[in-house]
């Protein structure tokens, strides 16, 4: 993977470009020491490293608002970071460019239970989100597997997603307002508490923006009343169409589920070895999960059984408490954990039209045997959001690369099929030059010319999301 | 009046145009513009049905009804719940997909199933510059690059001609109730319906008509889902507001459904001349925009958020807001108060900045609407 080369002339600049940040910034928050920046050289995909020039902490969005305004005039590039789990290398630096980190903006700004909203300072994790609102009986929908560390600075820019989206919608759907920091310093407000934009829709374009529009300072969520409980039933069959066919008769029926989950053979076996879970020995195992009173959700899980039934399953296992739920759900949760245990892997996560997954299956087992690796297959069925994960050795020299081809080859698969690069990580480094795949010339081009109004300099987060050919002409530095 | 009936003769025809084009879908929004007029209404057609899916695809001079009456055959239907201007604008016209996306047309359903820009998974356009456009796909998550189509969404033509919008649609529920409370002020009705929003009980629609549909005030909620689950949560919902007032229960699926086509399409203010404002707010802030307002006539939506108001020509509903966060809309009034006005809220400095950068890279040329949205 190519990055710009990092501008020397900046590099050089490098302790007038600190004092600078210093004189507006606490002490501590700015982090120039070459070994402490390292702490910030990737996010979660931590094949690809690089120190930033240095990295600030701000706490407060004037101090967001001083930094820019530093980097505006001295021509560095900036880039965006939340909690850096991102899965794309969308918080990864260049050597020429500040870390803009918001781990130190984390309170709760204003609750709201009669109009359903919080107003949280980005730096705030996801999950902690929901902590502050659910002794009160309310919830933050949008809930991806990194919940406990990610930032909700991360989510709006990635649009992230999580288990329950498919009742819930993505972090899109659950964000009202943003104040955001332009380049050049200007704040900007973004919507709020009301619903919908009064003009043409800003907030949606910023978010999933990949941190290259704004920087996200404050974020107005929607909050729900949480669901008098929820329990899943577990579904196994024989064969990936089958299990495919019975995902579809379930959306038709009326019933909607909060979460749909398929797990593949390789899957199932890896999680078996490792939680011991309990699940059976089949092609594909479906978790589907629903919401409501408890004779609401014995109606549905009834319902469903039903359907699932049609289909000659090899086993339906319908959790009648909370306990049984987490039985079913532990395989499903250490699936990636189980996956890690046999090797390294690298996730992928395209999208496809949900009657293509039989075919997208059938010749993703066929990429594997030509690849000589293997892969499982975590995937939220109700929404086609695929999570193939591929096994490598990262010690064995020649193996990443092999990885990231038949990698690049399953993506190419999605957008064949009539679906995308990717469903909630974002594109980031790591799906930047598969861009042209899903794209011809111009549609990329109107996505440029978006940025080019947010960040005419094209400092913010620059080497990200478009291939670098399509940027090169644009980009100040690099 | 021009016409084109492809996606291809639009473009061809934009990249030539170097005068404003005025586009026509159903008209029935009666949005004035310039000369120029073209219509769209041949680029029509169902592209792709999967309801196993949930997934629809249009091209954008289809007609509503034809699409929900697609949908409905299925059992499906779109989440939002467009509403039909027709009653309100006055205006004939069949109302097109293109023209909802547009307008990002949402009703009550809105606060709990999205309006039609959460809705709207793909888009294709024809850009100022007649360059096609595409943008989303047809699978319901997708953040691959910049999402072009919420900003299409109730962009109001400003920034490119739609030819095909991509929709996830829904099931339509077994059944579905109505649970009527009589006689509330506005204040206490819009504490009644956030109590209600604020339950675990799935409530998608909650309204308050200060005049409903029986000339009295009205405040309505709604229920869906299976027999067995509406059932329960009337229940739930009586007792949680029993202390507020008696709730009545219409479960005749006609009642019901007039009810809430009664609230979606406005119909209790379209009597008359006067304009109409349609003000977005956060619920508990609707009866203050009221009272400070005075229109001769209201209703509130999406739980007191929505908040439509009937009053005499003319009336700058803005000045009256005082420091209430929100935006305030024309949806109906004349040409002279439209332009003295303007439709659209305006937009506090660098967020017009914005506006007016991204109208200037899609449409170089001036030629969408020009003067509409700041
Ligand atoms: C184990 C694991 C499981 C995961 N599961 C899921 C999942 O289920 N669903 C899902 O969607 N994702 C998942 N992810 C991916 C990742 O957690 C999300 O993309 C998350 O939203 C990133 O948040 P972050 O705060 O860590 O962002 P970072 O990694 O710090 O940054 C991500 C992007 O956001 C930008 N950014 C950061 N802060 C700002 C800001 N203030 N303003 C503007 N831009 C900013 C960055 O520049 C970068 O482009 C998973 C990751 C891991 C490691």
């Amino acid at each position: 993977m190519q990055m710009p080369a990092p501008d020397q002339m900046v590099i050089g600049r490098k302790d007038r470009i600190v004092a600078r940040l210093q004189e507006v910034l606490p002490r501590d928050a700015v982090i120039h020491d070459v070994m402490e920046t390292r702490a910030y050289e990737c996010d979660a995909l931590t094949a690809y490293k690089c120190p930033p020039l240095c990295a600030v902490l701000p706490e407060t969005t004037e101090q967001v608002a001083a930094v820019l305004r530093i980097c505006h005039q001295e021509n560095v590039p900036v880039v965006p970071r939340g909690a850096g789990t991102s899965l794309a290398g969308g918080a990864l630096p260049t050597a020429d460019s500040v870390i803009l980190g918001v781990a130190r903006m984390n309170d709760v700004l204003e609750t709201d239970y009669d109009n359903r909203f919080v107003r949280v300072q980005t730096g705030r994790t996801n999950l902690s989100v929901t902590g502050a609102v659910e002794t009160d009986g309310f919830f933050y929908a949008p809930d991806p597997s990194s919940q406990l560390a990610c930032a909700i600075a991360g989510n709006i820019a990635m649009n992230s997603g999580g288990a329950h989206c498919l009742k819930y919608g993505v972090t899109t759907n659950n964000l009202l307002g943003v104040r955001m920091v332009l380049m050049d310093g200007t704040i900007v407000d973004l919507g709020g508490a009301h619903m919908d934009a009064g003009g043409i829709d800003l907030l949606g374009v910023v978010c999933g923006s990949e941190g290259q529009l704004g920087v996200v300072t404050e974020a107005t969520l929607r909050i729900l009343p949480k669901p008098e409980g929820a329990l899943p039933v577990l579904i196994g069959y024989d064969s990936n169409e089958v299990a495919g066919q019975c995902v579809s008769d379930i959306i038709q029926a009326g019933v909607l589920p909060v979460a749909i989950e398929f797990m593949d053979r390789p899957c199932i076996e890896a999680t078996e070895a490792f939680a011991k879970a309990g699940y059976p020995m089949c092609e594909a195992l479906l978790i589907v999960e629903v919401e409501g009173s408890p004779d609401e959700i014995a109606h549905q899980l009834d319902l469903i059984s039903e359907i699932a039934n049609r289909h000659n399953p090899v086993e339906i296992r319908q959790a009648a408490d909370a306990d049984q739920a987490a039985r079913i759900w532990l395989g499903r949760k250490s699936a990636f954990g189980a996956m890690g245990q046999i090797n390294d892997y690298m996730c992928l996560d395209g999208t496809i039209p949900v009657s293509q997954l039989p075919y997208v299956l059938r010749r993703i087992g066929e990429m594997s045997a030509e690849y000589g690796l293997g892969v499982g297959n975590v995937f939220h069925a109700g929404d086609g959001n695929m999570h193939p994960l591929i096994l490598f050795n990262a010690n064995k020299p020649g193996d990443l690369e092999k990885c990231e081809a038949f990698g690049a080859d399953i993506l190419r698969l999605c957008v064949e099929v009539g679906g995308c690069l990717t469903g909630e990580h974002g594109v980031g480094v790591e799906k930047r030059d598969l861009m042209t795949t899903q794209f011809d010339p111009e549609d990329i081009e109107a996505q440029l010319r978006v940025k080019d109004v947010f960040d005419p300099k094209w400092l913010l987060n620059p080497a990200k999301v478009f291939p670098l050919a399509a940027t090169q002409a644009r980009r100040t530095v690099g | 009046m021009m016409s084109v009936s492809s996606e291809a003769e639009l473009a061809e025809y934009v990249a030539a145009a170097d005068a404003p084009i005025r586009v026509i879908g159903g008209g029935t929004r009666g949005v004035v513009g310039t000369q120029g007029a073209l219509s769209v209404a041949g680029v029509s057609g169902v592209e792709l049905y999967e309801p196993g899916a949930l997934t629809l695809v249009v091209k954008a001079g289809t007609p509503v009804a034809e699409v929900e009456a697609l949908l409905a055959k299925s059992g499906q239907r779109l989440p939002f719940e467009p509403m039909d201007h027709r009653a309100l604008t006055g205006q004939g016209g069949t109302p097109t997909v293109g023209g909802m996306v547009a307008a990002n047309v949402s009703g009550p359903r809105r606060f709990q199933a999205g309006a039609c820009r959460d809705s709207l998974i793909g888009v294709r356009f024809v850009d100022g510059r007649g360059e096609v456009i595409r943008n989303g796909g047809r699978v319901m998550k997708n953040v691959t690059g910049y999402d072009l189509v919420k900003l299409m969404a109730g962009s109001f033509g400003t920034l490119g001609i739609l030819t095909e919008v991509a929709f996830k649609v829904l099931p339509m529920p077994e059944t579905g109730v109505t649970l009527i409370l009589r006689g509330l002020d506005d204040v206490t009705a819009v504490a009644a319906l956030s109590r209600a929003l604020g339950s675990p009980f799935e409530v998608n629609g909650a309204a308050h008509a200060p005049v409903g549909m029986g000339g009295a005030p009205e405040t309505l909620l709604r229920l869906e889902g299976f027999a067995g689950s509406v059932a329960y949560r009337t229940d739930k919902m009586r007792a949680l507001l029993a202390d507020i007032g008696a709730v009545e229960v219409v479960d005749d699926s006609a009642s019901h459904d007039a009810i809430w086509a009664w609230v979606r399409d406005v119909r209790g203010l379209s009597e008359g001349g006067d304009d109409i404002w349609r003000v977005s707010v956060k619920p508990s802030d609707g009866p203050a925009v009221v009272a400070a307002v005075a229109p001769d006539g209201a209703l509130y939506d999406w739980g007191g958020g929505l908040v439509w108001l009937r009053v005499a020509p003319g009336t700058d509903v803005r000045a009256r807001l005082g420091g209430v966060a929100g935006h305030a809309t024309i949806v109906r009034a004349g040409a002279e108060t439209r332009a003295q006005l303007g439709m659209f809220h305006p937009e506090p400095a660098p967020v017009a900045a914005l506006t007016r950068g991204v109208r200037q890279q899609f449409d170089p040329k001036g030629l969408f609407n020009p003067g509409l949205m700041g």
